[in-house]
């Protein structure tokens, strides 16, 4: 692996003019942007606009055609890249709370650092009732995900990342597949996080939330970044056409 | 039990052979047809557990080829499970034993006869493993098929390599997927090790076989055995299978 | 045979064929002969393996280059062979499979609906022997059928012998019969209860209900099962070459005696009962999983 000379002035996740298609399909078209450390960025947009493949590009789940995404200096698609080492800094959280069903929560959350990071169990156990604790689910470490509510296994889903020690975080449409009522529970774990000065990448519906806790808001449509900004000049001038039809939709 | 009422019971049952001829229960108050009848039973359940093994071993391997990228390591492996699959598990056995046992090499133990270093229970072990296996290879595979994607990527992206993506993630979901077709295969690979004594295994079938060809008399009392050990036998893994079946659901997951 | 067989490795020595790699080791008086299985196979180092695999990759050659009866010669043999092998060997197994598909499908499919009857202890009793003959080896079924029927009927005057052949119809007959009645109870349950309450309500008697209602709803979802304990069935013939029924195996074992036992024959004459058999069979199997696919849509 290359030495790289990077410092935490610099972006930690950085994105340049990346390009990524589907067969015939364009997903993205030289999308670029900038996440310093610390930063909770929200990438926001109507369905299709490419949001989550490209927060998936980040962690390498999916290949690029063209452009370049570091994460600490490193370049992500580069064919010598240690996977390993990327996705211990890249925590990433889905959708589909995708838990191991097999697992209980507590083995859930201790299933990677034992096995990918070969940390000691003992120490890793105690880590992992913290961040259960954490996400306020004391109590739940032995259940089975299939016992847990949606909005409790999107938590330990969140906790199963953290162990990881990550230093981003992606967020994948994390409530979208959660009932209104459950939706808070996870989005208040979230803001803890962000809170503590975790660097947060976030796709989302939840207009509320990013205004609210948001350094910087990107809006994608049909694989270009159309407008960004801060959340108080982003969501009250509006200055393209399709932003300003977005949001009158939305809000 | 006391000796007393062991030589008691064998007393009536020498009287029975007696009074009626055609129930000539030897293997109980003869303890040297006993015998052969405990060796049966015995070669049967090491027969059986050797081969489930291996079979499920065979079946691991053989799903991990089949998600291999290698075309040819598919195809290979596709080969394997619809030859074995559709033809008959006597004539594979008798295949093995005969026209691929000719070839192995043979060596001397005693410096006087030469011996095949494959027996023909070694044989019947190969060849019955590779016949279940054909089949434990298609039922994983369709048990890793019912893992979702996404499972898979969640796995990857906390850093696993595929390897241990297979081991910890799939396998033991696609494990418990599979399991009610894996025990029906495996009560069926027990049922065929009595095929085995076509290349005279000397399982239980094959012992009582020679049993009442040697004391005809013995024809029923053999019949009677053959019907209740193996029915019994197959009843008590089927009800175990079926615990085992509970006892590894997941709560709240599947049906 | 009463007397142990034995296991290298398990009752007798564990070998090689290479000398060198024998241990030195004499045997202490008293050592435990019968090892398990399991003990041998955890005790073989993994370059015996390796070492045992190469040397039966190259014996065949050693071996044909000794003999001076060539393959071509066996192959020869074979193909004079072959046309009587089909037509009176293999024949003869389709010939059993078709008659034993018929009587275990009849038998079976009214076992089955003795399974779902009103009558507890019609079910409790269809179901016993289902059980019974599902879970009993088929070659059990076969030696006790082949000891328990006569050779012959007697009515009146006339004596009819029985084939063998035809006694091990019945005894393949036994499994099929069970396993059909489990292919027709799965299907009959597999309809929602809905359809039984429907019926019931429009005054259908039960049997009309069973035969006009359930029964054409599930007929389609019974085919492939049955498709599949056919070819199940079709290979499970060879078993009655063990009582003497002169079908395919039996035939290719006489056959191969009267071209003076070369062992060079072993490989082309079983090799060929296997390749028919596959040649019939897979055709059936590949048929059933695309009928299970095609009705898998629509239910």
């Amino acid at each position: 692996m290359t030495e790289n000379n990077w410092d935490s002035t610099q972006p930690i996740v950085s994105i340049k003019d990346v390009y990524k298609s589907f067969g015939a399909l364009e997903v993205l078209k030289g999308l670029s942007l900038d996440v310093m450390k610390g930063e909770v960025i929200c990438i926001i947009g109507p369905s299709g606009s490419g949001k989550s493949t490209l927060i998936r590009c980040v962690n390498g789940l999916n290949d690029i055609n063209s452009g370049s995404i570091t994460v600490e200096g490193q370049e992500v698609h580069d064919e010598k890249l240690d996977k390993l080492e990327l996705r211990k800094k890249v925590g990433m959280v889905f959708q589909q709370y995708n838990l191991f069903p097999h697992k209980t929560a507590l083995q859930n959350v201790m299933m990677a650092p034992v096995l990918v990071l070969k940390e000691p169990r003992a120490e890793v156990e105690q880590r992992a009732r913290a961040l259960i604790k954490k996400v306020r689910l004391e109590g739940k470490e032995d259940s089975y995900p299939g016992e847990l509510s949606g909005g409790q296994q999107q938590r330990v889903a969140i906790a199963r990342s953290l162990a990881m020690q990550p230093d981003v975080m992606l967020f994948d449409e994390v409530t979208a597949a959660l009932d209104p009522e459950t939706v808070k529970e996870v989005l208040v774990t979230i803001k803890e996080l962000a809170q503590e000065g975790m660097t947060c990448i976030l796709v989302t519906h939840e207009m509320g939330f990013a205004r609210e806790l948001a350094d910087h808001i990107y809006f994608t449509d049909r694989g270009v970044i159309v407008e960004h900004g801060p959340p108080r000049t982003f969501f009250n001038d509006a200055k393209d056409p399709r932003t300003k039809e977005f949001l009158s939709q939305i809000l | 039990m006391s000796d007393a009422m062991i030589e008691s019971i064998r007393e009536f049952f020498r009287q029975l052979a007696e009074t009626h001829p055609k129930w000539n229960f030897i293997y109980i108050y003869d303890p040297g047809v006993g015998e052969r009848v405990l060796d049966g039973f015995w070669m049967t359940i090491q027969l059986s557990v050797v081969c489930v093994i291996l079979s499920v071993v065979i079946g691991v391997v053989g799903a991990w080829l089949q998600r291999s990228h290698h075309v040819w390591a598919r195809l290979l492996v596709q080969g394997y499970v619809q030859f074995f699959r559709n033809t008959p598990p006597l004539i594979q056995l008798l295949f093995f034993y005969f026209a691929l046992g000719q070839f192995t090499p043979t060596y001397s133990p005693d410096g006087w006869l030469e011996q095949p270093v494959i027996s023909n229970v070694g044989w019947a072990i190969i060849s019955l493993s590779f016949f279940a296996g054909a089949f434990n290879v298609e039922i994983f595979r369709s048990g890793i098929e019912a893992v979702p994607e996404s499972t898979i990527e969640a796995s990857e992206s906390l850093g696993m390599s595929h390897l241990q993506t297979y081991i910890y993630v799939i396998l033991p979901l696609a494990f418990r997927v599979s399991l009610p077709a894996l025990n029906n295969n495996l009560v069926n690979l027990v049922k065929t090790t009595t095929q085995a004594i076509v290349i005279a295994v000397p399982e239980l079938l094959y012992q009582l076989v020679s049993i009442y060809n040697d004391y005809s008399t013995a024809q029923n009392a053999c019949m009677v055995l053959m019907f209740v050990v193996y029915i019994g036998l197959v009843g008590i893994l089927v009800l175990g299978m079926n615990r085992w079946e509970r006892g590894m659901q997941i709560p709240g997951y599947g049906a | 045979m009463g007397a142990r067989i034995s296991i290298p490795g398990i009752n007798s020595e564990a070998a090689t064929d290479l000398p060198v790699l024998l241990p030195f080791r004499g045997r202490p008086a008293g050592e435990a002969e019968d090892l398990r299985f399991s003990r041998w196979v955890g005790s073989v180092p993994p370059y015996y393996l390796l070492a045992a695999l190469c040397a039966a990759a190259l014996w065949p050659l050693v071996v044909s280059a000794q003999s001076n009866y060539t393959q071509a010669e066996a192959w020869d043999a074979l193909w004079r062979w072959m046309p009587y092998l089909v037509t009176s060997g293999f024949a003869l197994n389709l010939l059993i499979s078709f008659l034993t598909m018929l009587i275990g499908t009849l038998a079976g499919v009214a076992l089955g609906l003795w399974q779902i009857s009103p009558k507890k202890w019609i079910r409790k009793v269809a179901w016993a022997i289902t059980q019974a003959f599902r879970n009993s080896p088929w070659l059990v079924l076969l030696f006790i059928v082949m000891l328990a029927f006569p050779f012959q009927i007697e009515i009146g005057d006339t004596v009819i012998p029985i084939p063998d052949w035809v006694k091990a119809v019945v005894g393949l007959s036994l499994p099929i019969m069970a396993n059909i009645s489990e292919v027709v109870r799965g299907a009959i349950q597999s309809v929602p209860t809905g359809q039984w309450e429907a019926a019931e309500s429009l005054a259908f008697s039960r049997g009309q209900t069973l035969w006009r209602i359930i029964l054409p709803q599930c007929f389609k979802r019974m085919i492939p099962p049955w498709m599949n304990w056919y070819a199940i069935l079709a290979m499970a013939t060879p078993l009655v070459s063990l009582l003497g029924v002169e079908e395919i195996v039996t035939l290719s074992r006489q056959a191969m005696e009267s071209e003076d036992n070369h062992p060079e024959l072993l490989m082309p004459f079983y090799g060929f009962c296997l390749v028919i058999f596959f040649a019939y069979c897979y055709p059936i199997a590949r048929l059933t999983i695309s009928l299970e696919k095609r009705y898998a849509v629509k239910l």
